[in-house]
C-alpha cells in the first residue's frame, strides 16, 4: 500500500477511469497544458492528448454547458472548476440542466457527468473566494454531493462518481490537495451514500465530512486525553444521499451527537442531519443536538479573524462538554 | 327557477375573492354574460359574469367583502319566483377577518379546560413540566423510575440519562403497590396443579433428601452423538443418551431403583425410568418402560412420542405411573445445575444441566471440554451416601466412556 497525496489520488482516479472507458474526458481551465491549477490534472494531457483533456476559456457557464451537452450525447464529462466559488456562475447548468435532465426527459436523455473542484475555504482568500457550498447542491433533487476527506476515500469515490448515471458534485479541499495518506496498490472503489467510522468511540458522536474530519479527529484526541471522552468520529463522505443508518447507529450508541461543517449554520448540512436524528433516534438522546460551523459571516480576510471564523477543536470540545454534561 | 351566483376561481391559485364592486345591483334585469361584479383576486381585478337571465334578487356579500371561492354571492330568479331560504343564506363572506378570530376566543370557553396531554408524563402532579432527555425517559419507564422523584443535573434541572440510572431502581414498595392496583387474577387450581403440589409437599417435607452433585466430561459422549446422528434417520439428543446410561448405572446398582413403602423397600429388577416434561399446565413425567433394555433409537423415539403427547395432555394414567428413578433436564434453558424434587415413591432423581465447554486440566495441559453437571437427589431411607455416590460413579464412566454402556 503506498502513501500518496489527496491530490495523487485525485489524479489516479482519473488517469484509471479514462483508461477504463473512453467516453470519460475531463475539461476546465488550466487542466492540460498547465496541469490544473492544483496539478490534480498532471501528466494526463501527455497520456491522453487534447481530445480528452480539454483547456477551456474564462467561461465557466459556457464549459459547463458543454460538459452537459456532451452527457446529453453519451460521453461521460469530468468537468473542473477551479474553485466552487467560481461554479457560482454555471450553477444554472448544474441545477437547471445536469440536475432535472434524468427527471424532465424520463431518463431518456443520459447525465452521467461529474463536477468538481475544491470547496471551503483555503487561507486568506477572503470572503468571496472561501466558500462551503455543499448544502446549495445537497438541496437540489437530481444531484449526488460528494466531499472526501482523506486521499483513499478520495480516489474510491471519485472512481465512483465517474461510473454513477447521475450528476454527481464533487468537492474537494485546496488544503486537503496535499493530505497525505494510505491508498491501495490494487483497484477499489468506495460506494457513494456511505458513511464512514474513522474513529470508534461510545461517549458522543461528531458527525463531519471533508476537511472537518480533521477537525473532528483533533478533537477526539485532545477529549480522550484530557476530558477521558471517548468520541466517536463519522465521516459523512457522501452529502446526498446521506447515509441515514450510519449516523443512527453510531448515535444509538453514543446518546449524543455534534456535528461540524466548513459551511454557514443557517440550512447547513447540520441542520439535515439533525433532523435524520431526532426523527430516527429520538428516544437515544441524552441531549440536544449542537452544531459547529463557520461563523454566520462572510469569510474574513484577516488572518486571526479567519482562524476565529472556521470551525476549530475548541468549539468541538466546549460542544462536546455541553452534550456529555461535564460542565 | 333560481340560479346561486357563485364566487368562481377566476385564477388558479385563487381561494377567496373581494368583491370590489358590483355593478349590477338588486332588482336590475341581467342576462347571461352580463358583468356582475369585479372581483379582486390573489392577481388582478376580474369580472364575476351571470350565469343565467333573470333578475338580481339578492346580493348576500357587499361591496368590499370577501367571498371564499365557491360560496354564494348572489342569487339570480324570476321577478316575483319565491327564492326561499336562499336569500337568507348565511354568506361565508369575510368582511374583514375578525369573525374568524373573534371565534377563536368564545371556542376556547372557561369550560373548555387545556386537554389533558395524551402524552405520557410530561408533568408532575402539579402539572409542572419534567424536564428530561428523551433518553432518560426511556430508561426511566424501563426501569420503573418516576422521574417525578428523580432530580435533573442538566441545565435547567434537566433529567438525563445519569440521573435515571443512579436514581432508586424505583421505590419499590411503590411499585409494588402499582401492581397491586393493576389487578390480580385468581386461577382455579387445574387438577395437573393440584397434583403437582401434592406431590412434591409429599416429597419434601416427609423425605429426608441429600443431593450428589458431579460434573462429567461429555466430549466422547457428545461425539458418539454426532456420529450416529450422521448415520441414522432418528435423531438422538444428549438427553438421550443420559436416560440410557442412568438405565444402564441403575441396573447394576438396584439399590438406587427402589421405592419407599413406608414398612418396607421395594427394589425393582426392571427399570423404568421417569423423564420430567414441562407442559403449559405444569410438569409430568412419563415413563420409558425397560429403558435398560432398550436401544438409543428406541429411547429417541419414545422419549419423542411420550413428550409430544405429553403436551397435548393425551398420556394414559399407565404412562405416566410406575416409574422406578427419575431424569429432569434443564440444560436446554442454560441451566448449569439445579436440584430435582424426588417424585414418590421412587427414591432418587437426577437433575441434568447443560452441556458446556469449560477449560480444563487434562493430562496435564488446560484444554476445552464439553461437561455437564448432574445432581442427584436421593430418600436417604433407601438410598446412603456411598451407595448414591457409586451410582453416580458408574453414569460417570458410561457417559465419558459410551462403550461402557454396553459393556
Amino acid at each position: 500500500m503506498a502513501t500518496i497525496t489527496y491530490r495523487d489520488a485525485l489524479n489516479q482516479a482519473l488517469r484509471e477511469e479514462m483508461e477504463r472507458d473512453p467516453n470519460v474526458f475531463l475539461m476546465g481551465e488550466e487542466v492540460g497544458v498547465y496541469q490544473g491549477a492544483y496539478k490534480v490534472s498532471r501528466g494526463l494531457l501527455e497520456q491522453f492528448g487534447d481530445r480528452r483533456i480539454v483547456d477551456t476559456p474564462i467561461a465557466e457557464l459556457g464549459f459547463a454547458g458543454v460538459g452537459v451537452g456532451a452527457a446529453m450525447v453519451g460521453l461521460r464529462p469530468v468537468i473542473e472548476f477551479m474553485t466552487w466559488n467560481f461554479a457560482l456562475l454555471a450553477i444554472d447548468q448544474v441545477v437547471n440542466s445536469a440536475a432535472k435532465m434524468l427527471y424532465m426527459s424520463n431518463g431518456q436523455i443520459p447525465m452521467p457527468m461529474v463536477f468538481r473542484g475544491p470547496g471551503g475555504a483555503a487561507l486568506q482568500l477572503a470572503a468571496q473566494h472561501s466558500q462551503a457550498f455543499e448544502s446549495w447542491y445537497a438541496h437540489i433533487p437530481g444531484l449526488k454531493v460528494v466531499a472526501p476527506a482523506t486521499p483513499y476515500d478520495a480516489k474510491g469515490l471519485l472512481k465512483s462518481a465517474i461510473r454513477d448515471d447521475n450528476p454527481v458534485v464533487f468537492l474537494e479541499g485546496e488544503m486537503l490537495y496535499n493530505v497525505k495518506g494510505e491508498v491501495p496498490d490494487e483497484e477499489y472503489t468506495v460506494p457513494l451514500g456511505s458513511a464512514d467510522v474513522k474513529r470508534p468511540g461510545k461517549d458522543v458522536t461528531l458527525i463531519c465530512h471533508s476537511k472537518t474530519v480533521a477537525v473532528a479527529l483533533k478533537s477526539a484526541e485532545r477529549l480522550d486525553g484530557e476530558l477521558g471522552v471517548d468520541a466517536e468520529v463519522l465521516d459523512l463522505r457522501t452529502i446526498r444521499p446521506l447515509d441515514v443508518p450510519a449516523i443512527v447507529e453510531s448515535v444509538q450508541k453514543t446518546n449524543r451527537a455534534v456535528i461540524i461543517e466548513e459551511g454557514w449554520p443557517f440550512c447547513g448540512i447540520g441542520a439535515q442531519v439533525v433532523d435524520e436524528i431526532q426523527r430516527e433516534a429520538f428516544d437515544y438522546l441524552d441531549a440536544p443536538i449542537l452544531r459547529v460551523t463557520q461563523a454566520d459571516v462572510p469569510m474574513p480576510y484577516n488572518k486571526q479573524l479567519e482562524r476565529a471564523a472556521k470551525p476549530h477543536p475548541e468549539q468541538v470540545i466546549d460542544a462536546v462538554r455541553r452534550v456529555a454534561y461535564l460542565d | 327557477m333560481a340560479t346561486k351566483v357563485l364566487m368562481e376561481a377566476l385564477s388558479p391559485t385563487m381561494e377567496e375573492g373581494r368583491i370590489a364592486q358590483w355593478l349590477k345591483h338588486e332588482g336590475d334585469t341581467v342576462t347571461t354574460g352580463d358583468v356582475l361584479a369585479e372581483v379582486e383576486t390573489d392577481k388582478a381585478v376580474m369580472e364575476l359574469q351571470a350565469r343565467a337571465d333573470g333578475v338580481l334578487r339578492k346580493v348576500l356579500v357587499g361591496d368590499g367583502q370577501t367571498a371564499e371561492v365557491g360560496s354564494l354571492v348572489a342569487v339570480i330568479a324570476g321577478a316575483d319566483e319565491d327564492i326561499g331560504d336562499l336569500g337568507a343564506a348565511a354568506p361565508k363572506s369575510k368582511p374583514e377577518k375578525q369573525p374568524e378570530t373573534q371565534a377563536t376566543p368564545a371556542a376556547a370557553s372557561p369550560t373548555a379546560a387545556p386537554a389533558a396531554p395524551a402524552a405520557p408524563p410530561s408533568g408532575d402532579a402539579a402539572g409542572e413540566r419534567i424536564k428530561a432527555s428523551p433518553l432518560a425517559r426511556r430508561v426511566a419507564s424501563e426501569r420503573g423510575v418516576d422521574l417525578a422523584a428523580v432530580s435533573g443535573s442538566g441545565p435547567g434541572g434537566r433529567i438525563i440519562k445519569r440521573d435515571v440510572e443512579s436514581a432508586v431502581p424505583a421505590a419499590t414498595g411503590a411499585a409494588r403497590a402499582g401492581w397491586a392496583d393493576e389487578g390480580y387474577e385468581d386461577v382455579p387450581l387445574s387438577q395437573l396443579r393440584k397434583t403437582i403440589a401434592k406431590r412434591l409437599t409429599q416429597s419434601l417435607a416427609p423425605i429426608p433428601h441429600f443431593f450428589l452433585t458431579a460434573e462429567f466430561d461429555m466430549e466422547r459422549a457428545v461425539e458418539a452423538r454426532e456420529e450416529l446422528n450422521a448415520r441414522g434417520d432418528v435423531k438422538i439428543s444428549v438427553n438421550d443418551i443420559v436416560i440410557k446410561a442412568v438405565a444402564a448405572a441403575l441396573r447394576q446398582h438396584r439399590a438406587c431403583n427402589a421405592w419407599w413403602q413406608d414398612d418396607h423397600i421395594r427394589y425393582f429388577n426392571d427399570v423404568h425410568l421417569s423423564m420430567a416434561v414441562a407442559v403449559e399446565e405444569g410438569l409430568i413425567t412419563p415413563v420409558i418402560r425397560h429403558a435398560d433394555r432398550k436401544s438409543l433409537r428406541e429411547i429417541a423415539t419414545e422419549a419423542r412420542a411420550l413428550a409430544e403427547r405429553a403436551r397435548a395432555r393425551k398420556l394414559k394414567p399407565e404412562e405416566y405411573t410406575g416409574g422406578t428413578f427419575s431424569v429432569s433436564n434443564l440444560g436446554m434453558f442454560g441451566i448449569d445445575e439445579f436440584t430435582a424434587v424426588i417424585n414418590p415413591p421412587e427414591a432418587g432423581i437426577l437433575a441434568v444441566g447443560a452441556l458446556t465447554p469449560k477449560p480444563v486440566a487434562l493430562d496435564g495441559t488446560v484444554t476445552v471440554r464439553r461437561r455437564m453437571r448432574v445432581t442427584m437427589s436421593c430418600d436417604h431411607r433407601v438410598i446412603d451416601g456411598a451407595t448414591g455416590a457409586q451410582f453416580l460413579q458408574t453414569v460417570r464412566l458410561m457417559l465419558e466412556n459410551p462403550l461402557a454402556i454396553v459393556w
